[in-house]
């Protein structure tokens, strides 16, 4: 009997020993946003690399922090956006980049890498990969368009039931903040208060709090107006002609979204050779078609239309970036009570 | 010796029941009760009485509550009328109920959505007809419509099962001595299958206290049930404390609802426990 117990635990310790990773020298784990990579590119690269990407995605900056401060997979290469790269910088999660293994940084136009400065002083961590704005996409058979270059129109009553907010904590705050005259960065109780008074009142006018679908319901006319992101926005223009975007005057908010290599990273190698093919004008010409958000290779928007060089969703226009404003990142006292703030706007009746 | 043997059987089982069960609720327990830190903490719990936090559990409670009672009212009738039918039929009509359950439920979240939407296939359809649109989508109405939806099938089976176990010849017996029919239905039938009403009281009423993707997906984020506050707090703010020191409460109301119904008596062993 002893004999058949032991056999038991033994069997049941294989199968324990089966669920632990098992560590090949040749892959490369990838964390990035949904639909923000061309699904080919990573064939390609497997192909012509031999490496094996193990690709995972998530929603909001928000999810990928906790996705990685688990610390159940040990991530290669990660994309997200400028605050929380700040956030993981300040935690000492980012491990300096080393730029001379990746000479086609040169494709990417250095003004970009002055824009991310403000989340990485020394441009030592970070390879910017899209950036944009974020700004209304409205239906232009269903909104006043005299009005459109205000974010005072998410306010208005006539759009009852017509409105997608964005269903992100500090996008969200953007939006009333900005209106307020405030920096969307602020940590003033009272400002908050103000700023949550406003989204409050907005409530009832809102259709929905979304985040990857705005577009989809804008496509299919569900709504009249939504808050989403300059990149979605170029996509959401293909599909449907009535459809247009605008960056209101109060200024908004600019993203950049970058790589960084994360300490824990065990094949920083393998993320460097990533990165360089990003660069690489045919791959990241691939990338733009699909994921179709502002890209800071010169080499790539070079190549395109002029007439896409000119278009103002995609490829914000520099007066438009000057007045807006790149996301800090919070202290912990702030990000509560933004957390706190925003249950009780989304509790709210 | 053969015991023994008979025990290792459950090995697996208990195995499954320490790794997926008991040392999550142990872990929930730990993160409920220490701060950050790890210092032993009462605020994680009592930061229920936050009135945002109370208003979420409220909620919670009010829809599960309407959710419930409707699954009832919807269940009863039905399980009656089929226990009324032919034997085969009866299997066939089981059968359509369990086939939803076939699908995804999350798909089947996100068809609903689809066909609810503004210029969606139901309010196309009535334009068609000139009829007046619905715009319920992303208001507590959708939510409890769509947990309906998901839950009918785990209200009627029980009481539907607990009904078919009725012997004819009582009630046959009733009408010989001169019952009619309504003493018949309140005298026999109900007490009959007060087990498969308890049970699927407490197979309906404790997912849909805890739902949150309903909420999510169906509210348009405008519904703010407790199970999204918790959410919120694991995925977005990494606040694992105060999660599953709201979680533990909502474990309170749980096993606080299944001990008052199961106090109702179950002598069929219908019960969940």
């Amino acid at each position: 009997m002893k004999k058949k117990l032991l056999l038991l635990l033994t069997f049941f310790s294989f199968l324990l020993a089966g669920c632990g990773r098992t560590d090949s020298p040749n892959t490369l784990t990838v964390l990035n946003y949904g639909k923000y990579i061309e699904p080919k590119v990573l064939e390609l690269f497997e192909e012509e690399t031999g490496i094996k990407v193990e690709y995972e995605e998530y929603i909001t900056p928000e999810n990928m922090y906790t996705k990685y401060k688990a610390g159940a997979i040990d991530y290669d290469l990660i994309c997200t956006s400028d605050y929380m790269i700040e956030k993981l910088i300040l935690e000492d999660e980012v491990s300096e980049m080393n730029f001379k293994n990746i000479p086609l940084v040169k494709n990417l136009d250095s003004s970009y890498f002055e824009f991310s400065k403000s989340f990485d002083p020394e441009n030592k961590y970070t390879l910017p990969y899209f950036f944009g704005t974020v700004g209304i996409l409205y239906n232009r058979e269903l909104v006043d368009e005299s009005k459109i270059n205000s974010w005072d129109i998410l306010w208005d009553e006539r759009y009852s039931g017509q409105i997608i907010m964005a269903d992100s904590v500090r996008d969200s705050f953007m939006v009333a903040q900005k209106r307020l005259g405030y920096s969307l960065n602020t940590t003033e109780e009272k400002e908050l208060r103000n700023a949550q008074e406003l989204l409050i009142q907005q409530k009832p006018l809102v259709y929905s709090y979304l985040v990857d679908e705005a577009q989809d319901e804008m496509i299919a006319e569900n709504a009249a107006m939504a808050v989403v992101y300059s990149g979605e926005a170029g996509l959401a223009l293909e599909y449907n002609e009535k459809l247009a975007f605008s960056v209101p005057k109060e200024g908004s908010n600019m993203w950049i979204d970058s790589w960084f290599i994360p300490k824990r990273a065990k094949h920083t190698e393998n993320a460097e050779k990533f990165l360089n093919f990003l660069c690489r004008k045919d791959i990241a010409m691939m990338n733009f078609d699909y994921v179709y958000y502002a890209t800071p290779n010169t080499q790539v928007k070079e190549a395109l239309d002029p007439e896409l060089q000119e278009n103002s969703t995609i490829f914000p226009p520099k007066e438009i970036l000057e007045n807006c404003e790149v996301f800090k990142s919070l202290d912990d006292a702030s990000t509560m009570k933004y957390n706190l703030y925003w249950k009780e706007i989304k509790s709210a009746d | 010796m053969r015991n023994l043997k008979r025990q290792l059987l459950a090995g697996p089982y208990i195995l499954w029941m320490a790794g997926f069960i008991l040392l999550p609720v142990l872990m929930i327990l730990y993160y409920a009760f220490t701060a950050t830190g790890g210092n032993f903490t009462f605020l994680n719990v009592s930061s229920i009485t936050f009135s945002v936090h109370l208003k979420a559990l409220v909620l919670s409670l009010k829809l599960g509550l309407i959710c419930t009672v409707i699954c009832l009212a919807l269940s009863y009738p039905l399980a009656m009328i089929l226990n009324s039918m032919k034997a085969k039929s009866q299997g066939f009509i089981v059968f359509i109920f369990i086939l939803p359950m076939w699908m995804n439920f999350m798909l089947r979240i996100l068809a609903w959505r689809m066909l609810l939407s503004n210029n969606g296939i139901i309010n196309s359809l009535l334009g068609t007809f000139g009829l007046p649109g619905i715009d319920i989508l992303n208001t507590p109405t959708a939510v409890v419509f769509c947990m309906v939806y998901d839950f009918l099938p785990f209200m009627i089976l029980p009481i539907y099962n607990a009904m078919s176990r009725i012997q004819p010849d009582i009630i046959e017996a009733a009408r010989d001595l001169g019952a009619g029919s309504l003493i018949i239905f309140f005298k026999i039938i109900v007490p009959l299958t007060m087990s498969g009403v308890v049970s699927g009281i407490i197979m309906v009423f404790v997912p849909a206290l805890t739902s949150f993707a309903v909420s999510d997906l169906l509210g348009g984020g405008k519904v703010l049930l407790i199970g999204n506050v918790i959410e919120q707090a694991f995925m977005q703010e990494y606040n694992w404390n105060l999660g599953s020191g709201l979680s533990f409460v909502l474990m309170i109301f749980v096993i606080a609802s299944m001990a008052l119904m199961n106090s109702r008596g179950d002598e069929n062993g219908t019960g969940v426990w």
